[in-house]
């Protein structure tokens, strides 16, 4: 039988949740209403002048093919990091959940890099991948592969996928470890006394089982990718050459901060805003659906 | 996360000030100027605070030119400016706006304010002219200026056994030779727009835009799509899919391609010298004037200087701007500029640093090191070759920096490139425009 608990009072439980409820609204709301506002106005970079231009700034946004490019970088971008990111951190996790000696220690490895700071893994990447003195491009140099990112956009993508994705690897490690963790037993055991292997024991009951995990992973790696890497695009590539690497958060940044052009940096936001909306809603609504609770 | 949430992250960081010294006027001073330049910056602010008995100036290193601009904005609108904040030339247009609409306080104004003794006629004309009004008023210091030389790798060059080009096809015989001798990308540069586009076009005397380069009003245009613009950057594309030219990154991100020998000829700001002196060892190097363009003039023009001036922005107590007037005077003193030019490599901005520079011999123990002040004033400068002024330039630099590297990647054409170039800087233009008219 259930118990109920129930407030006594009934201003208690509002109470309770108005810090929540502050923080968001000071936080999250009122900067967004006032990106909203901004991206309507045109003003000069210190504010003394503000001009309604109704929507201009959106118009002028979606007649740049720069812009429209971006989308798509964006969305190989933040498809590559997610898809990158959960593939490798499954394996890890599977890989660490078998190991039996010191498992504590590779746990331990593994979700260190999770402490460093994205603006720091920028760095690290940054003279790893450095055409003149990273080490990384003198052995691909070794193998006969000519890498220089500051010339060829492809090389830049990678790289900057391929770092935010070793970023995102320890968090999803943990999550998967957990979740491998609360797998019965006995589950497996039967499975493998009626002759499943291990690949089709991993196919048939651990995927499936962790798949509460893993959409909860790929709703994070999606946000991440697409707002959580500005930092570290800003110390590798800085969105170039070109545009290559400009993801649509990066432009926000550069529109804004670098060419002190408010509004569209603000219509800018708001778009980003209103895709992630848009994209949480459609996984919770169709992806979910291919979830076993 | 919005921008707004960005802007309050950084104005929070901003008003993060250092420990203050007891009872004297506090002075802060924003600046981008890191590792080397750095140092000498804060000598600068600690001899002068040694010797003042009110003041003192904070000396804050803000991140490069971008971050320490934007950061001052972002703090002028939250109200937290500080006095003295150093822009870069490219920030001119963006401040001269502020200064109509009283975000700026003129330099000459402070002085006068301030009771300060100053001599505008003092300063090189052509380091002054970039940063006056229409009445001739200096609007901010200049305090780092430089203009981009040609830096060549003595040692390779002598081995590949050429002598230091003079001219663009000399760079490309050159840049062959010494590919042929084991440099691996024999030409590089940097601050690409800065130094193949704004000074190639000031160096031979044509306009890269309309307007007299934008002094003359906000209605100017690009033009920099000209055929000598385009043929010249067509030559570096085509050097590139020789191998004899290398692409290193934005800014100064190539510097480590000369300072390790893998580029022999570069070209960049003379400002590069007090870093080279300390890191280059096991090569000569050595600094000359920008290489020439025969098929488009016969002789150089004069090259515009790059690099940044102090500003002061509105809304603190009198007694505070007395100690920054008092700072300027004592950085304009020759004994600090030719300590900051013998050091740096950026030039001189007085007369008097320069004849002491002489005197004490400086060019005779360090030779090339007056190409830069000699490049500024070779001629007197003309409409085409006295500076540029363009609103929103940071980001017409940027798309500038996009369309040369997909022209460097072998996406574009020149043409191609420096016509998109133009269509999108004029719409920045003219958003500029209406966003300051």
């Amino acid at each position: 039988m259930q118990k109920r608990v129930i407030f006594r009072s009934k201003s208690l439980p509002y109470l309770l949740v108005l810090p929540q409820i502050v923080i968001t609204l000071v936080f999250f709301f009122w900067p967004s209403y006032q990106a909203l506002e901004s991206s309507f106005f045109i003003e000069d970079a210190f504010g003394f002048s503000r001009e309604w231009v109704g929507l201009r700034n959106y118009a002028e946004l979606f007649a740049d093919p720069g812009y429209l490019r971006s989308f798509r970088t964006t969305l190989i971008f933040g498809l590559s990091v997610a898809a990158l990111a959960l593939g490798m951190s499954l394996g890890l996790a599977v890989a660490a959940n078998r190991v039996l000696r010191a498992a504590q220690v590779y746990r331990t490895l593994l979700i260190w890099p999770y402490a460093v700071a994205p603006a720091l893994a920028g760095v690290i990447w940054y003279f790893l991948m450095n055409p003149s003195m990273g080490i990384v491009a003198y052995w691909l140099e070794g193998l006969g592969v000519e890498w220089n990112h500051y010339v060829n956009g492809d090389q830049a993508l990678l790289l900057v996928v391929v770092a935010a994705a070793w970023k995102q690897v320890s968090y999803n490690f943990l999550f998967f470890l957990a979740g491998l963790q609360s797998i019965p037993k006995s589950l497996i055991e039967a499975a493998a006394i009626d002759r499943a292997g291990p690949i089709r024991r991993f196919w048939t009951i651990t995927l499936p089982l962790l798949s509460p995990t893993t959409f909860f992973l790929l709703v994070v790696n999606l946000v991440y990718a697409f707002f959580d890497t500005f930092a570290l695009i800003h110390a590798t590539t800085e969105g170039g050459p070109a545009d290559a690497t400009s993801v649509l958060v990066f432009r926000v940044y550069n529109t804004g901060f670098i060419g002190q052009d408010y509004g569209s940096s603000a219509a800018q936001s708001v778009i980003l805003m209103a895709l992630v909306m848009g994209m949480t809603f459609i996984q919770f609504r169709y992806v979910e659906r291919k979830v076993n609770y | 996360m919005t921008f707004k949430t960005i802007l309050t992250a950084t104005t929070a960081l901003a008003i993060a000030a250092p420990a203050f010294a007891a009872d004297k006027a506090q002075v802060q001073f924003w600046h981008a100027m890191g590792g080397e330049l750095g140092t000498i910056v804060d000598k600068f602010a600690t001899d002068y605070n040694a010797g003042s008995e009110t003041c003192q100036i904070n000396a804050i290193y803000k991140g490069n030119y971008t971050e320490n601009m934007t950061a001052a904005i972002a703090a002028f609108r939250a109200g937290e400016q500080p006095h003295v904040v150093q822009v870069f030339e490219v920030g001119t247009a963006t401040m001269m706006a502020a200064e109509d609409k009283g975000a700026v306080y003129p330099v000459y104004k402070l002085m006068q304010d301030a009771g300060v003794d100053f001599d505008q006629s003092a300063y090189l004309p052509a380091v002054i002219s970039y940063y006056t009004d229409t009445d001739d008023n200096l609007l901010s210091l200049p305090f780092n200026s430089s203009t981009p030389v040609m830096w060549y790798n003595k040692t390779a060059l002598d081995a590949a056994g050429v002598a230091v080009p003079t001219t663009w096809d000399e760079v490309e015989a050159a840049a062959r030779a010494l590919k042929a001798n084991g440099v691996e990308k024999p030409f590089s540069m940097g601050w690409q727009s800065w130094t193949q586009i704004e000074n190639f076009s000031a160096w031979h005397n044509i306009p890269m835009a309309s307007e007299e380069n934008g002094f003359a009003s906000l209605k100017t245009e690009f033009t920099f799509n000209n055929d000598a613009v385009v043929n010249h950057i067509q030559r570096i594309a085509d050097m590139g899919k020789e191998g004899l030219f290398g692409y290193g990154g934005r800014r100064g991100d190539s510097r480590g391609m000369f300072v390790n020998g893998e580029t022999a000829l570069w070209i960049n700001s003379s400002g590069y010298y007090g870093g080279f002196k300390t890191d280059i060892k096991d090569f000569e190097f050595g600094q000359t004037m920008l290489p020439l363009e025969t098929s488009v003039a016969d002789a150089p023009q004069n090259s515009i200087i790059g690099g940044a001036t102090l500003w002061v922005l509105n809304g603190h107590q009198s007694d505070e701007y007395k100690c920054v007037a008092e700072f300027f005077q004592y950085l304009s003193q020759p004994e600090q500029q030719a300590f900051w030019h013998q050091n740096t490599g950026y030039v001189p901005i007085t007369t008097a640093a320069y004849e002491l520079s002489k005197e004490q011999g400086f060019y005779e123990t360090d030779p090339g090191t007056d190409t830069a002040i000699k490049q500024l004033s070779l001629n007197a400068p003309t409409p085409n070759s006295k500076g540029i002024r363009f609103g929103n330039f940071v980001q017409a630099r940027d798309v500038i920096n996009e369309e040369l590297e997909a022209v460097w990647a072998g996406d574009k054409t020149a043409r191609e490139a420096l016509d998109a170039a133009v269509k999108r800087g004029n719409a920045l233009l003219r958003k500029f425009e209406d966003a300051n008219s």
